[in-house]
């Protein structure tokens, strides 16, 4: 099942440059949840044999990933009424040249690493570049909550990394990730709620200010 | 010996016929994109035949030439139509070989596309028209966006076919190596399909229906033209949009190993398909405002460069 493995991660590759060209919240998220999707069938796909393990592992993702943490974010948008990033700190078409930079560096830097994963040619490198785009999306954003879906991107990354060691991976280190990242997507949402009803804004920049 | 030469003689045959199938057909393709927008709009629209009847009754016009226009203005139709030509010249249209091939002929086809818009950009500022002169401008603007990103879709092709012609690029050579480069074409059929809809004018990069000069960016440059001038100019149009979907059936849909016949057939079944994915994308999508446009250009380029890095690994 290597292609398909291959074109997954291809979509999921796909999915980061989703997120970083477009401008509409909305579409963000949507973009973050079908990565999330992906993710969740990724070890099914890989691993083939449908242990308890890699099924309640898919599971959990797909819930978490594609299903609860977008609609939470999609509640979110809602409350704050946001609809687009206006005014990201770098613009989308040089976003797009800094992400296209950054598939460069990990196709080059995965050819060095000593990990070697024998499932897929395609994982590390995906991996790496999920990982570097989820940071872009974090830094050059201006709204919270797009800071919140490059958090999002940034932690898919490094579960797609952990996919490589799949088999050796207790089901309750992966179990405790994915409430970590639950909860912390949560604190998130509900931080950038208040973050608007206290500035009417979700812009991070009017942080900057101390206030009494 | 004689059997080398009846080869060539049937291959160059086989690339005069395609030839023909493209000149021929040229017309029929923003045809089809405009009656698939009409159906998926809810009207009956014009027959796909419109533009045929159209040039045949500007061919036998006359023109009206502005006071203020010169000579150049006079030859840009003619210059337009000669380029686009010789650029139809070199794509393979049979899926096999090019009527004229050379290596390094993938410049030579940008260069033509070049050629022919410079003259359509000083015909339009000859007639001294600033609402031309805009549409000049915006059309050089996302021109030279476009050109970028068709040389990365043409170097992702030529590694990935190992040929420097546009003969080897989109011919038998490429799906020799079809297993190795298949997420590659994929990329780059996207790429392409993006870069056409930006550089033959169609929605959501510029709308062939709008009838206000201010927002237009081709229509306007042809506003002065009329007669057989426009006729040429609107053929020209057409050649082009044809030509890209040209590159794109060769892109998608394997024909080096087909008779001559059932290549033709598929270049006649594939112009028909991209013009209605083009008049898909143009009754489900708006137009963009114009600074988005170079996003959407960009990310067009992208897609290649993602393919041409899928291939350096």
């Amino acid at each position: 099942m290597g292609s398909l493995t291959e074109f997954l991660l291809f979509l999921i590759v796909l999915s980061d440059f989703a997120v970083l060209g477009t401008s509409r919240l909305s579409s963000c998220i949507r973009a973050v949840a079908l990565q999330g999707l992906l993710l969740g069938l990724l070890p099914l796909v890989i691993d083939e044999s449908l242990t308890p393990h890699a099924v309640g592992l898919a599971a959990g993702t797909v819930a978490v990933k594609a299903i609860v943490l977008p609609s939470f974010l999609r509640w979110a948008i809602r409350e704050a009424a946001v609809r687009r990033e206006v005014e990201p700190l770098v613009g989308y078409t040089a976003s797009l040249a800094l992400g296209v930079g950054a598939l460069a560096v990990a196709f080059a830097v995965a050819n060095v690493l000593p990990v070697r994963s024998s499932e897929a040619e395609l994982l590390i490198p995906a991996a790496l570049v999920t990982v570097m785009i989820g940071l872009i999306v974090l830094v050059t954003r201006a709204k919270a909550l797009l800071q919140v879906v490059g958090y999002l991107m940034l932690e898919n990354g490094i579960y797609l990394f952990g996919l490589t060691q799949a088999r050796r991976v207790p089901f309750l280190v992966e179990a405790g990730v994915l409430l970590d990242v639950f909860v912390g997507v949560f604190i998130m949402g509900i931080v950038v709620f208040h973050i608007n009803r206290e500035f009417d804004s979700i812009s991070a920049d009017r942080l900057t200010e101390l206030r009494e | 010996m004689t059997a080398s030469l009846s080869a060539t003689v049937q291959s160059l045959l086989s690339a005069l016929g395609a030839l023909g199938v493209l000149f021929v057909f040229a017309p029929l393709v923003p045809g089809v994109a405009r009656k698939t927008r009409a159906i998926l709009t809810g009207r009956r629209g014009p027959p796909v035949w419109q533009l045929y009847a159209d040039l045949w009754k500007l061919a036998r016009k006359g023109a009206v030439y502005s006071v203020t226009t010169t000579w150049i203005f006079r030859l840009t139709p003619l210059v337009t139509l000669a380029a686009t030509l010789l650029a139809s010249a070199v794509i393979p249209l049979d899926g096999k070989r090019a009527l004229l091939s050379f290596s390094g002929d993938a410049v030579a086809f940008a260069g033509f596309l070049a050629l022919a818009r410079y003259f359509m950009v000083l015909g339009a500022m000859d007639t001294g028209s600033s609402f031309e002169g805009m549409g000049a401008s915006r059309d050089v603007t996302f021109a030279s966006l476009v050109e970028p990103g068709l040389f990365v879709a043409f170097v992702a092709l030529s590694v990935a076919s190992g040929g420097l012609s546009l003969s080897n690029m989109l011919g038998a050579d490429l799906w020799l190596r079809w297993s190795v480069v298949a997420p590659t074409i994929v990329l780059l059929a996207g790429s392409v399909f993006l870069l056409m809809l930006a550089e033959c004018a169609r929605v959501p990069v510029d709308d062939p229906t709008t009838h206000l000069e201010l927002t237009m960016i081709h229509e306007v440059m042809v506003l002065d033209s009329s007669g057989p001038d426009l006729a040429l100019l609107l053929y020209s149009q057409a050649l082009k949009l044809s030509l890209f979907a040209a590159i794109l059936i060769d892109l998608v849909l394997p024909r080096s190993s087909l008779p001559a016949w059932g290549a033709m057939a598929l270049l006649g079944a594939g112009l028909t398909a991209v013009g209605v994915a083009v008049g898909i994308v143009e009754s489900t999508m708006a137009r963009l405002r114009l600074p988005k446009v170079p996003l959407f250009i960009a990310s067009g380029a992208a897609l290649g460069l993602f393919g041409l890095i899928l291939l350096m690994r």
